[in-house]
């Protein structure tokens, strides 16, 4: 197992916004975790970045308990973090955005076999790299961060509401993106509303609800699971 | 009036604007780095000129000489800055990050007034003196040297912070501090990096003034304003902005006070600052 969560609990000064949720992902899985706003799907995974530190429960990554790891550090461990609304360093460039990806002495040895990598799978990058980052598209952002991302050599990506205001066009590009990643022997855990289009690309689902575990389980089974209906259409 | 006097108060606003540039660009960086303003910043410019008479006095080294002392001597006290003080408030609310360098300003006065007594005091017979006259403009000698040191800094500053590793990382952190410490850049370390850079600018300043200026424990407060001006200026978080509105502001204040009146030197200054302040807030180069 690669990635193991248990038992967590979250809490913002004294409001608690996840109980006791675990989560595990494997090598090569990709896992989506699922839920309506507010459910605490972003605060899991800046959980696991230690941008919020957890109360109760455990953190293991790579069998190692990683609850204490600063998280400046967690890149080289392998965890990478492509934050909600993508966080590109809007007054750099592409490039300069790309090499920051790249910053723990690992990473930075594999510089220019990752560039040369990160430049096939997104060729406007290529084309783009003197740009600054906010004279872009929110897809071409988007594949910047993500891009950004897999500069620090993960072992497990981590993205954040990655379909959020693109086109169906560039979501359809992202998916194919994703599923060559993970075939790379990549994990992913991402957040996403779009159920369906969620349910459809990954081999796992977690669903939350107010902070709280409501069901997991394999995509095809989450898909026909009338506590998911419940939980995104209501009674 | 003759044209030759109008030179001369340029060569002397752009001196003096120099040296403005770059105590204003360690205010800025701080500033970009981690949204503090340092209001203890001409306090540290005054700590940088005792730093100069003190191993002058003491220990008989010149002040042109004890300047990479001094430098590293600011370094170090921006690097306690921030161990001790800045890094507890980095989440407080505004006025308490106000008040903890404000405060921190009073507290360096004071110690230096209790330590130094407030007398006026200067360096005697450093190795730089006397002036050159170039055509009708005379040129302290101390003065040029000061000003293109602070200048030769300046760009020293600059090329670091856009062409190096580090100061790409600075840059990062600046724009998105926990983006940047997802990719494994330590905060942390940034700022304490930015408070030694901020503060090594002021050494080098304050340490070239040492050289032909009074050194007294009240002496920072009005650079320290200008810096103020400087970056509002040119543009909170504007390195390059620094340079520009310190020329301007060391230009307003002596053409201002040849051409107008020597005695509102300082309003002259601050007439521009309300200006900026009025109809361009984000400043010369602001991205704010």
């Amino acid at each position: 197992m690669l990635l193991d969560v248990k038992n967590i609990d979250v809490l913002y000064d004294d409001f608690q916004v996840v109980w006791d949720v675990s989560i595990n992902v494997n090598k090569a899985e990709m896992v989506a975790i699922l839920g309506p706003n507010g459910s605490g799907k972003s605060t899991i995974l800046n959980t696991i970045s230690n941008l919020v530190h957890h109360r109760n429960g455990s953190i293991y990554f790579a069998d190692n308990l990683i609850s204490e790891v600063p998280t400046y550090r967690r890149t080289e461990l392998g965890i990478s973090h492509v934050l909600e609304r993508r966080r590109v360093f809007p007054h750099l460039t592409v490039m300069q955005n790309l090499l920051l990806g790249a910053w723990h002495p690992k990473a930075k040895e594999q510089l220019s076999n990752s560039l040369t990598k990160i430049y096939k799978i997104f060729p406007k990058l290529e084309v783009r790299s003197d740009q600054l980052a906010r004279t872009m598209s929110g897809g071409e952002q988007q594949m910047l961060a993500i891009a950004r991302g897999m500069m620090g050599l993960p072992k497990l990506l981590m993205i954040d509401e990655p379909f959020l205001g693109l086109s169906p066009i560039v979501v359809k590009d992202l998916i194919k993106i994703f599923k060559n990643i993970v075939s790379e022997g990549i994990s992913i855990l991402f957040v996403e509303q779009n159920v369906r289009l969620a349910l459809s690309m990954a081999d796992r689902g977690y669903v939350l609800e107010s902070g709280r575990l409501v069901v997991s389980g394999n995509s095809d089974d989450l898909i026909e699971s009338d506590k998911v209906k419940k939980v995104f259409l209501g009674n | 009036m003759t044209s030759e006097i109008i030179l001369q108060a340029i060569v002397t606003g752009l001196m003096m604007g120099l040296i403005y540039a770059l105590i204003a660009a360690g205010l800025s960086l701080i500033f970009g780095l981690m949204d503090i303003v340092n209001f203890a910043h001409g306090e540290h410019l005054m700590l940088s000129m005792f730093s100069s008479f003190w191993l002058w006095s003491l220990f008989g080294i010149d002040p042109i000489f004890s300047i990479p002392i001094t430098i590293l001597l600011m370094a170090f006290c921006g690097i306690v800055t921030h161990y001790f003080l800045i890094r507890y408030i980095l989440k407080a609310k505004m006025l308490i990050q106000i008040c903890a360098t404000f405060g921190l300003s009073i507290f360096i006065r004071s110690i230096a007034q209790l330590l130094w007594t407030p007398d006026f005091r200067n360096v005697d017979k450093p190795l730089l003196e006397g002036r050159l006259e170039i055509g009708s403009v005379f040129i302290g000698q101390p003065q040029l040297i000061a000003s293109l040191v602070c200048l030769i800094a300046f760009i020293g500053l600059y090329l670091f912070v856009t062409k190096t590793e580090t100061g790409l990382a600075l840059q990062a952190t600046a724009q998105d501090r926990h983006a940047a410490e997802i990719l494994g850049i330590p905060s942390n370390k940034m700022f304490a990096i930015g408070w030694a850079i901020g503060l090594g600018c002021v050494g080098v300043a304050g340490g070239m003034m040492a050289n032909y200026f009074f050194i007294f424990t009240d002496v920072g407060i009005n650079f320290a304003l200008f810096a103020f001006v400087a970056v509002a200026l040119g543009g909170f978080g504007s390195i390059i902005g620094c340079l520009y509105a310190g020329i301007i502001i060391g230009l307003v204040e002596s053409l201002g006070g040849l051409l107008i009146d020597p005695s509102f030197k300082l309003l002259y200054v601050f007439v521009i600052y309300l200006l900026v302040v009025i109809y361009r807030p984000q400043g010369l180069f602001g991205r704010y």
